[in-house]
């Protein structure tokens, strides 16, 4: 199924349930009453949202309507509206949804280099493949760095990934220093003029100090081979992430000052409204969602349709 | 958007129900008003550690019901009161604790892994056979997984660091056939009594693939199915593991990936909804990284008090006895000395990385982060502070106070420290004596426990506590838990019948 088909039917669905679900809850011609309210709150919850930004919508919700009758379409602009000023953040501009590499930051000339980072298993090495398969089929010469030299068989997991794009990548053998491999990546890509390397990288919680300096000694060394490099810090999350994702954005971007969110896994049922809460807190975007393991399965991000798949069931 | 408002809600996440119910702290007792505020607080707390929020409601109107009825612990403060039953609740909850893996004598056993993709399956397929080999058992693993680039060879390579033989067939097998053909290995082996199946990541709603898992529980019927999750999972834990559960009939499930300072929620969300016990816990990479899952423990961690039980059990293992008893005893007192710190400190650097340590205290996640964006590794900071104490008189230990400038310089010199260094350490001493009164304040709490144990017929030591613990663990009611085979296994060939129906 190719990518729009998919996109078309996830907003298809999300139609229907916005023509059925959520107005049996906000019923027009109804007054909306604070029980009514709790259960929107819930609702809001379940998305991975967070108390302190559902509360944000509620009170702004308890605001502008309790206690008068409801027009559906009244209200749902007021929560709609509000999570889109939140998802697209102070700057309130985001890429043109026609150009799938817009999202990204280029060098101006020469070698761009993409670092990538997260916990453990939330689809770096996938979303890594995803990207290059991308960037490759918009022109670009990509090669890929296999940073993660600890987990068993990462490196022949991006290799496998590679060899079925026919991208370039750079392996070091196991164990060996991730930041080296960087370095080789880098160094590679400006021997044969690649347009972009991607740096993939161990999974490592938030909270594992040494892991993180030896992110932050990745960087460097990115920094030292290719000026202005990193370009892109990408963090991948896993959209079934709770709570724990604040902490994993602020620690990440504390360390290697990340440029923007993949979103990964958004297949399943998981809403991953952690991201407006991120957004809220440290103003990081989002700009890849992954939707399934294949290699095409990644698209632009598109707030609209995020937020309407929030309240899909 | 403002840094300000950005730590303000960071810290709310991390004070858990110790911070949101503060605010009753030092009230006299238990009003119609400060138990709805306390309620609410106890509800948003466990929103935030990602417990489900039909379960939060319906856990939050349990507590309200108890606090009403609370008829013993009437004297205690309200603070104390809600701590004391929603920890108590947890438990309940989540327990009783249950580890079996349910192996059998003299025949194959059959354990199956599953779960989403990148939950941790195949390290805990590792972690587990790690386990059992260390047990005396004789584990193979199966590989599985035909999704996954280079899952085969992941397994392959834990296997062999292992030592542990692995069965594998090409990457575009059949991973039922793979499973069937896996058992009649390890059957012809000999020499192996558990198979471990590590099975490709799936989405509940993949109905493919959940199709796939159905029929090697139909083909091989395990003796264990385990689900392994995320503990970082949010709010759609729920939904996975009940639909996993409804599939596949689960016995268990392991949480990995609690080294961090993911609250884990889950666990209770996934325990109340399906019922199925949670049996382990995946605290890191390594293979050894597997714990039994203490519901006591997760309790603390969920409502953000710090994992108490887990550090008390581990500096027991590292500390004798009597020193401990001293040293608490001191703490208790406000008499810890900078001597004492460093005897502290050599035994916690015994137990593994400080900071890992250092989190499981309560209060001290903070520490932890401020140490890191300070870019301190407390480790490197140790020899420097194992050197400065060690260049102390002894009446300077007992008491920094009397460190003037020229003591300071010649501490500094013979440490091979700067004077602004010393003077660091003994800023941070007291600091650290504030925390220590704060354990003391959960020691309270402790005392308020113990009160209660005593009532039901416990132990007044905490040390005795645990044993407790472990011990019906181990061995556990035995009937009871042969009966709930018996029933379980009825359930099972029901509903295999049920299934070969529908075919
Ligand atoms: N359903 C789904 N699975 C994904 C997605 N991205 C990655 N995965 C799977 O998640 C697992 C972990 O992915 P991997 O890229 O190895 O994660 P890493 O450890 O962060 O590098 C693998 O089984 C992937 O196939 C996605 O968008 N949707
Ligand atoms: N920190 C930590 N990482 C873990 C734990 N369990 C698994 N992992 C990591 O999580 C990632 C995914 O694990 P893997 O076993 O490949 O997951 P699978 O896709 O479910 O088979 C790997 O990077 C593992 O090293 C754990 O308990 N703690
Ligand atoms: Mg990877
Ligand atoms: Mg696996």
């Amino acid at each position: 199924m190719g990518l729009f088909d998919k996109l078309k039917r996830g907003l298809q669905k999300t139609k229907d349930l916005l023509q059925t679900d959520l107005r049996d809850l906000l019923k027009s011609g109804e007054i909306l009453t604070e029980p009514k309210l709790e259960q929107f709150y819930s609702r809001l919850i379940a998305t991975d949202m967070g108390v302190a930004s559902a509360k944000a919508i509620i009170e702004e919700l308890r605001e502008k309507h309790v206690g008068r009758t409801v027009v559906f379409e009244e209200v749902w602009d007021t929560v709609r509206a509000k999570l889109k000023a939140l998802l697209k953040g102070d700057s309130g501009t985001l890429w043109d949804a026609s150009q799938p590499l817009s999202p990204l930051r280029f060098a101006p000339e020469g070698v761009t280099v993409i670092l990538v980072a997260g916990v453990n298993g939330v689809g770096k090495t996938t979303s890594i493949a995803k990207l290059a398969n991308l960037l490759k089929k918009n022109g670009k010469k990509v090669v890929l760095a296999a940073g993660d030299t600890f987990r068993a068989a990462a490196v022949e997991q991006l290799t496998l990934w590679s060899q079925r794009l026919g991208v370039e990548i750079v392996t070091k053998p196991s164990g060996s220093d991730p930041a080296s491999v960087a370095y080789a990546g880098c160094a590679r890509a400006l021997e044969t003029n690649a347009d972009v390397v991607i740096v993939d990288t161990a999974g490592r919680i938030q909270t594992q100090q040494n892991l993180m300096k030896q992110l932050s000694k990745i960087q460097r060394v990115i920094a030292d081979k290719v000026p202005g490099a990193p370009h892109e810090v990408l963090l991948v999350l896993d959209a079934t992430t709770g709570q724990n994702g604040i902490s994993q954005a602020q620690h990440f971007s504390q360390t290697v000052s990340c440029t923007g969110l993949v979103l990964a896994k958004l297949d399943g049922t998981a809403k991953g409204g952690i991201v407006l809460a991120i957004r809220k807190e440290m103003n990081l975007p989002v700009k890849y969602v992954g939707v399934g393991e294949q290699i095409d399965d990644l698209e632009l991000f598109d707030p609209d349709e995020f937020v309407n798949a929030l309240f899909d069931q | 958007m403002s840094r300000g408002h950005s730590t303000f809600m960071f810290e709310g996440i991390t004070k858990g129900l110790e911070g949101a119910l503060s605010f009753l702290r030092g009230q006299g007792k238990l009003t119609e008003q400060n138990m709805q505020d306390g309620l609410r607080a106890v509800q948003q707390a466990l929103l935030e550690a990602d417990v489900q929020y039909d379960v939060a409601r319906d856990f939050t109107a349990r507590i309200a019901e108890q606090a009403l009825g609370a008829e013993v612990l009437k004297s205690l403060k309200p603070y104390e009161q809600f701590v004391g039953i929603v920890h108590q609740e947890l438990i309940n909850l989540m327990g009783p604790v249950d580890h079996s893996l349910n192996l059998r004598r003299g025949e194959l056993t059959v354990l199956m892994l599953c779960g989403l993709q990148g939950s941790g399956k195949t390290t805990t397929c590792g972690k587990l056979a790690k386990l059992l080999q260390e047990s005396g058992a004789k584990p193979m693993l199966v590989a599985a997984d035909m999704q996954r680039p280079a899952a085969i060879e992941q397994l392959r390579v834990i296997g062999q660091q292992l030592g542990v033989p692995v069965y594998s067939e090409a990457p575009d097998s059949n991973a039922v056939r793979v499973c069937q053909n896996g058992v009649a290995a390890a059957r012809k082996n000999g020499d192996v009594d558990v198979v471990i199946l590590d099975t490709a990541g799936r989405l509940h709603v993949d109905a493919d693939l959940m199709r796939e898992i159905e029929q090697i529980d139909l083909k091989l019927s395990p003796q264990q199915i385990l689900l392994v999750c995320d503990a970082m999972t949010g709010q759609d834990a729920v939904n996975s593991a009940k639909a996993f559960n409804d599939a596949l009939e689960l016995d268990g499930v392991i949480l990995t990936k609690l080294d961090g300072d993911a609250r884990g929620g889950a666990a209770l969300s996934i325990k109340a909804v399906t019922g199925v016990p949670i049996k382990f816990i995946g605290v890191g990479e390594q293979l050894d990284k597997l714990e039994p899952f203490h519901p006591d423990r997760m309790a603390g961690r969920i409502l953000g008090m710090g994992d108490v039980l887990t550090l008390v059990e581990k500096a027991q293992r590292e500390f004798d006895a009597d020193q401990m008893a001293e040293q608490q005893e001191k703490l208790l007192k406000g008499k810890f000395t900078l001597m004492d710190f460093k005897d502290q400190m050599g035994a916690v650097r015994k137990m593994g990385p400080l900071t890992q340590i250092m989190k499981l205290l309560p209060g001290m996640g903070k520490v932890v982060d401020m140490l890191s964006s300070a870019d301190i590794d407390p480790e490197e900071d140790l020899v420097q502070i194992e050197g400065i104490i060690d260049s102390m008189t002894p009446r300077e230990r007992d008491n920094p106070d009397l460190i003037d400038m020229s003591r300071r310089r010649r501490i500094a010199d013979g440490s091979g420290t700067n004077p602004s260094d010393v003077n660091k350490l003994i800023k941070e001493f007291s600091t650290m004596s504030g925390m220590m009164q704060q354990m003391a304040g959960m020691n309270k709490w402790q005392q308020m426990r113990q009160i209660k144990q005593m009532a039901d017929g416990g132990l007044f030591d905490p040390g005795a506590q645990i044993q407790i613990a472990k011990k019906s663990t181990a061995l556990g009611p035995l009937d009871k838990r042969a009966q709930q085979d018996k029933k379980k296994k009825q359930r099972k060939d029901a509903r295999k019948q049920r299934k070969k129906n529908r075919r």
